[in-house]
């Protein structure tokens, strides 16, 4: 394939797409109202994970104060947070810095 | 009590008083919830979303608050409505799950409940609704995750 056409060159908007790029982490923040195997089992519903994997997050919840329960795109995280506010645990997401 | 039979079979056995609480409590919750949601005793109900970014979080809020409050009273409702029921659905008992919980968040922040776990429990009656409530709560859960 060929073209005699002049190539427009753009360009490439580096620091944005990069920018896009970075995917966003959602976390679970500690708080004394929800119970440790209510948490434990939202975490198993809404992901799939497994109860070893969901006793681990809601461990490192409770103990460290927070815990990364899931990431990918923007929308994605979104999503998740609303589906984490739906079942009333304490959800939050930021950019991976 | 509260049990599973099998797929989407739950069994509930409750005494009168429990049962009044779970017809009462969660239409005071959702009228609570539709008169302000914003209202800042609801506000481990609609927890932000970007801690850091009010304008992403308004945006975010913006676009799916509404249906939040909406997926939260009908959870309330279903309760209220089945609150007399002998036998739920899978549904219905995950509608139980939400909804005693964020009743629970709701009293919880009312009552300021910490996280002290040493702490000594006030026997005054409306700390005793909140241990109630958990005690339900609590079973559901064990119903839920229940292998048969």
């Amino acid at each position: 394939m060929a073209s005699t056409a002049p190539l427009e060159v753009k360009e490439p908007e580096t620091v944005e797409v990069t920018d896009l790029a970075r995917p966003w982490k959602v976390l679970v923040w500690n708080d004394p109202i929800n119970l440790m195997s209510y948490v434990t089992f939202v975490l198993q519903k809404l992901f799939g994970y497994s109860k070893q994997k969901a006793h681990r997050l809601m461990m490192d919840v409770h103990t460290k104060g927070k815990a990364v329960v899931s990431s990918g795109p923007r929308e994605k995280a979104e999503l998740d947070v609303f589906r984490l506010h739906e079942h009333g645990l304490w959800a939050t997401m930021e950019q991976d810095s | 009590m509260l049990w599973c039979s099998g797929p989407g079979e739950y069994h509930v056995d409750l005494g009168p008083e429990e049962r009044a609480l779970l017809r009462e409590l969660p239409i005071q919750l959702r009228d609570a919830i539709i008169a302000n949601r914003d209202d800042t005793t609801l506000r481990r109900l609609f927890p932000p979303a970007y801690a850091n970014d009010a304008r992403a979080d308004a945006d975010f809020r913006g676009l799916v608050g509404e249906e939040l409050e909406e997926s939260k009273a009908q959870a309330l409702e279903t309760l209220a409505k089945t609150a007399d029921a002998t036998q739920l659905s899978e549904d219905e008992m995950d509608a139980w799950l939400r909804a005693l919980n964020d009743i629970r968040l709701w009293l919880g922040t009312l009552l300021d409940v910490g996280e002290d776990e040493t702490a000594e429990i006030p026997d005054d009656p409306p700390h005793i609704l909140y241990h109630v409530l958990t005690a339900i709560q609590s079973l559901v859960i064990d119903a839920l995750s229940g292998e048969f």
